[in-house]
């Protein structure tokens, strides 16, 4: 590969990387797993003059659970090592439903889940789960840490809520409000291939009842995209084949998706629908099988 | 003791690649990774759009660039005469464009610079002003009464046609379609695809003004092709013209033509006196080197209430984009398409064919097939699963029906090729039995009641490979012969050169394994080299499956020359007369006593140390091959899916592969050969194609879009084989490369199409992606995936 010429710097401290971020006056780039951010180098799309390679910073690879089923995301832990992990298939079902659907292997071992919500690619696959989950990212600039919920982050394409001089340093997950249960669907015309559509539904059940549902959605418009009136009406009664029904048409009119070479608009909304309605229904059932 | 011809790695051994010692260590040696002294780096300016008017080319900026050596232009060029060049097809190619762009990816400018990096900065800063133009991006466009005219440039073309053809009994085939019970008609489109080896092209020109010698380091498949066109093209002397192309990463057809970027390069070092290497990166090999396919077909049946084919009426529409530049026979226009057909019985037939100019880059080259053989093989095998649908009659019972039978051989097909061998219902059967076809019917009614959609598609076919004979085939005139040089040194080692050239084959493997059976030396001791025109025999190269056919039959014949002559050693040596003098493997001995011989060894020192008087010293030779037909491999694919109702996406259940490809010299790398083509097949009929937009842009010019099948998904293969021995071969081989990706997508394609029976579908366009299937499914239409594209 032949990128335009730049600058390189693998800083050993988080305060050394906002630094140099701040030298760099919004020109810079954080270089984690470099999944999206070589090739869009290698394809001259992106010329940054300076990457900040944050990979020589210590203690930013954990993936930590905690006892009330809250998660945190360090800003190098890899997809692989989150497909890798017994206890989050036990603890968190979206998410284990998404690990070993991104992209494919080769990049999983390398890119990073912070990288990927921080990148905003509206056919990424980690932003629609934190959609679903409530999640927020951890970014911490020169005036130290703030928290963004991951459906404020995202501003259009490629558009990060990120100010030049902060960086992505953990993704938190809150805690759910009963028995997480859910999935994650994509359709792509082949292993490693974007999205087609992905679709990643969430619902916490408490007694029966779903009281807590997050539905977020992939390359259906210029950002991940949020149907929160869809899990709103799900929310309160239990799963039947009517609230699926609806919630799954309400989460297709949120999606606002473009006709291209993987198949026109109509289709993409009415996958949409599909996969709302096949997770869910996959939950209910699972449900009914429990009781 | 008889030597046992396995054991010395001969016909029938699945001995180890030779070659892929060093390709898995990484010590192969691509053109990239040639390092001359003085080396320059050369880099193309490309269109971003795929019609315009070039109105002004500012290279001030690139050549100020410190390291920049060398900034050529179209203007440059034309002062040289070399603005445009001839093709294999007797056209012309711009080699960097003056007038107009025709297509988006087009060589506009070249760099050559101190080191790549410097050469891709300066592209950018090349300044192109372009006044664009209509795109056309179809034929449909391009036939449209007021489409703008593409090439302008010449003098006598007066709109985007570039040939009319026909073949075959016009007069004939309407009468029988005037008596026909019943006529099958059918659409489709054979989707641009390109042959995308994982090495792109690229060649280092190394011209030396003290010797006026000049050395082609390149990704060829014909070296001496290119040598002849280079001496026509650049008029230097051809003795002083060295192509030499070391491994190659993979051609597929796309290593054929001569690209812009080669005559470039050449012209850069004959100005600088430097060597100066040009590499294409992956997107410029993809939007501008030789695709694939890109056909358009109405196909029309005429039956007989009982299954029998009457007459086949086709007429084709192909996209050759902006330049005819692919390589056919220079008889036959849309290449070997009239081969569709061959296995089955037909009366008469009548095939027209156009070809037009369109704003998307040139191409149409034989992926991975012998001259539009894929797409001929496709059609015919879509035709007739909607011809039995019609009929109402079992898909393979319909076959069987029309297949020419085992004792007519051979057979003149009703597009007047001359088939010499077949056992084309054993191959059927034997992949009805291998897939349970009947068990399979019921478990797909069975489902149906579920709510499931199972289909089962068959593709038989036979296909013609190893152009020439040299009556017939030739391009630009080159008659279609190959050849072997053998040289037996005196310790009985040997070195063997062909004029073909191997771009992951296994030459290096299988071309020893002949010499091993003709002459008993072990495979081992045998080394081989193509590729470079100084050393190698004449030849025209490695494409449409015609190594083994032609070069391959020129080995057995090069050993059997050294063999006679070692018989007159040995007659020598055993102080007998050679009528004395029997062959076993690797051995002479005398007739009545086995006992009493010499080894081929022992002939071989003997051709430098002790000669009969009159016998010239030395055991080497060479053979010129023209085979007397094509081969006629044949096959039977079966393929079986369930299609997801919700969604229509389907899943691959089980692949049934039965190829006939005659003796099988390496049944390893044969069956190597087979799977790769199925993963071709299966990505064609799934995932893979270039499109275009309205305005003419490339949809497809990256790995992103454009998706070669990885293990993850591409399904398994079980694979079988009929043996029937190609009658005229020396070794009885026929082609092998490519049957399957020509035989393959059919079959995918069919099992979609059977599962959707029943849904008034008659074609959905490759690659069947789920919202097309979706689409026809729930609509209940056809789908065309003929361009433009929509994109919002």
């Amino acid at each position: 590969m032949y990128p335009p010429r730049f600058r390189y710097e693998a800083p050993q401290t988080i305060d050394e990387a906002i630094q140099l971020l701040s030298e760099g006056g919004g020109d810079a780039k954080i270089l984690a797993g470099g999944q999206s951010l070589i090739p869009l180098l290698k394809l001259r799309f992106a010329s940054p003059p300076l990457l900040v390679d944050i990979n020589e910073i210590p203690g930013l690879d954990h993936l930590d659970f905690a006892a009330d089923g809250s998660i945190r995301i360090g800003a190098l832990c890899r997809h692989a090592a989150l497909e890798r992990s017994e206890e989050l298939r036990v603890r968190q079902p979206t998410m284990a439903a998404a690990a070993g659907l991104v992209a494919d292997p080769i990049v999983r071992n390398r890119g990073t889940f912070v990288g990927s919500l921080c990148h905003a690619d509206p056919q990424g696959d980690w932003a629609a789960v934190m959609v679903a989950l409530g999640g927020s990212l951890v970014a911490q600039g020169p005036n130290g840490r703030r928290s963004i919920p991951v459906k404020d982050l995202v501003h259009g394409p490629f558009q990060n809520a990120l100010t030049h001089n902060e960086i992505g340093v953990e993704a938190t997950v809150p805690a759910p409000q009963g028995t997480p249960l859910g999935g994650y669907l994509k359709l792509e015309r082949r292993i490693g291939d974007f999205a087609t559509v992905a679709v990643a539904a969430s619902v916490d059940i408490e007694g029966g009842a779903v009281s807590r549902a997050g539905i977020g959605l992939v390359a259906v418009g210029s950002k991940t995209m949020d149907a929160s009136d869809a899990a709103a009406s799900l929310v309160g009664g239990p799963l039947t084949p009517e609230s699926i029904s609806s919630a799954a048409d309400l989460a297709a009119e949120v999606a606002k998706p473009r006709s291209d070479h993987r198949g026109s608009a109509d289709y993409k909304k009415h996958i949409v629908r599909t996969f709302v309605t096949r997770i869910l229904t996959r939950v209910s059932s699972s449900l009914e099988k429990a009781a | 003791m008889v030597l046992d011809e396995l054991k010395i790695g001969g016909l029938g051994s699945s001995r180890r690649r030779v070659e892929d010692d060093r390709f898995i260590r990484g010590k192969g040696n691509y053109v990239d990774d040639i390092v001359l002294p003085g080396m320059l780096h050369m880099e193309i300016l490309r269109s971003p759009v795929a019609h315009a008017r070039i109105k002004k080319i500012d290279t001030t900026r690139a050549w100020d660039m410190p390291g920049v050596r060398l900034v050529l232009t179209g203007e440059m060029m034309a002062a040289r005469n070399l603005a445009w060049m001839p093709t294999l097809s007797y056209d012309t190619q711009a080699v960097l464009a003056t007038d107009k762009v025709r297509f988006q990816g087009q060589e506009v400018a070249c760099v050559v610079a101190d080191d790549p990096y410097i050469a891709k900065d300066a592209i950018e800063a090349i300044d192109v002003e372009y006044e664009v133009l209509p795109a056309i991006v179809s034929p449909e466009q391009a036939l449209a009464p007021e489409a703008p005219l593409i090439r302008d440039d010449k003098a006598n073309q007066q709109d985007n046609v570039i040939f009319d053809w026909e073949v075959g009994d016009k007069a004939g085939t309407d009468a029988a379609f005037a008596r026909a019970d019943v006529v099958s008609k059918i659409e489709m489109h054979y989707p641009r695809s390109h042959p995308s080896p994982i090495e792109t092209c690229g060649s280092i020109a190394d011209f030396d003004r003290a010797t006026e010698k000049l050395t082609v380091y390149m990704t060829s498949q014909a070296p001496h092709i290119i040598r002849a066109a280079v001496a026509l093209v650049a008029e230097l002397p051809e003795h002083m013209i060295r192509i030499v192309s070391p491994d190659i990463g993979g051609g597929f057809g796309n290593k054929v033509p001569v690209y812009p970027g080669y005559v470039a390069s050449i012209l850069a070092s004959i100005l600088l006196e430097r060597p100066v290497k040009w590499i294409e990166d992956k997107t410029s090999n993809l939007m501008s080197t030789g695709f694939g396919r890109d056909v358009y077909l109405q196909g029309e049946m005429a039956l007989r209430a009982d299954g029998k084919i009457l007459a086949v009426r086709m007429h084709t529409d192909s996209d050759h984009g902006a330049f005819f530049s692919d390589a056919q026979p220079s008889k036959f226009k849309i290449g070997l398409m009239h081969s569709t057909f061959a296995c089955y019985d037909i009366p008469t037939a009548h095939l027209t064919a156009k070809g037009v100019y369109t704003n998307k880059a040139p191409g149409g080259v034989a992926y991975r097939c012998s001259f539009r053989v894929t797409e001929a093989m496709y059609f015919q095998e879509r035709m007739v699963q909607a011809a039995a649908d019609d009929l109402g009659m079992d898909q393979a019972e319909f076959r069987r029906r029309n297949f020419v039978r085992d004792d007519d051989f051979p057979h003149r097909t009703a597009f007047g090729f001359l088939t010499d061998s077949g056992q084309y219902g054993k191959c059927l059967d034997v992949g009805l039995e291998a897939i349970g076809y009947e068990d399979f019917l019921k478990e797909k009614e069975e489902a149906a009641k579920r709510g499931k959609l199972l289909g089962i598609g068959i593709s038989t076919m036979t296909e013609p490979l190893g152009a020439g004979n040299s009556r017939e085939y030739d391009i630009l005139g080159i008659k279609m012969f190959d050849s072997a040089e053998l040289r037996v040194h005196m310790t009985g080692k040997a070195i063997l050169r062909t004029g073909a050239k191997t771009q992951g084959q296994g030459h290096e493997t299988t071309w020893g394994q002949i010499v091993a059976h003709e002459l008993g030396i072990p495979a081992e001791d045998v080394l081989v080299e193509e590729g470079d025109t100084d050393t190698a025999p004449f030849g025209m190269g490695t494409y449409a499956s015609r190594s083994t056919p032609v070069a391959g039959a020129a080995v057995s014949m090069v050993a059997r020359k050294i063999r006679a002559k070692a018989r007159k050693l040995a007659a020598h040596l055993l102080e007998a007369s050679e009528e004395d003098i029997e062959w076993e493997l690797g051995r002479f001995h005398l007739r009545g006593d086995p006992s009493r011989g010499v080894t081929i060894q022992e002939c071989a020192m003997a051709a430098y140390s002790n000669l009969p008087d009159g016998l010239e010293p030395g055991l080497e030779n060479v053979a010129y091959y023209d085979p007397p037909n094509l081969t006629w491999p044949f096959a039977c694919y079966i393929a079986t899916v369930e299609v997801d109702p919700g969604t229509g996406v389907w899943d691959v259940l089980r692949v049934v592969a039965v190829d006939d490809c005659g003796v099988r010299i390496n049944p390893m790398i044969v069956e190597g050969q087979i799977m790769g083509g199925l993963t071709e097949a299966y990505a064609m009929a799934n995932m893979q194609f270039i499109t275009f937009d309205e305005e003419g842009n490339c949809i497809g010019g990256n790995y992103m879009d454009y998706l070669l099948p990885t293990a993850w998904e591409t399904p398994g293969f079980e694979l079988h084989e009929v043996v029937t021995p190609c009658p005229h071969h020396p070794i009885g081989a026929k082609g092998i490369g490519e049957c399957a990706t020509v035989g393959g997508p059919a079959a995918f394609v069919n099992a979609v199409m059977d599962a959707l029976k029943g849904h008034d579908v008659r074609n959905i366009d490759m690659p069947l992606l789920p919202d097309r299937v979706y689409k026809a499914m729930t609509e209940r239409t056809d789908v065309s995936g003929a361009p433009p594209l929509r994109m919002e």
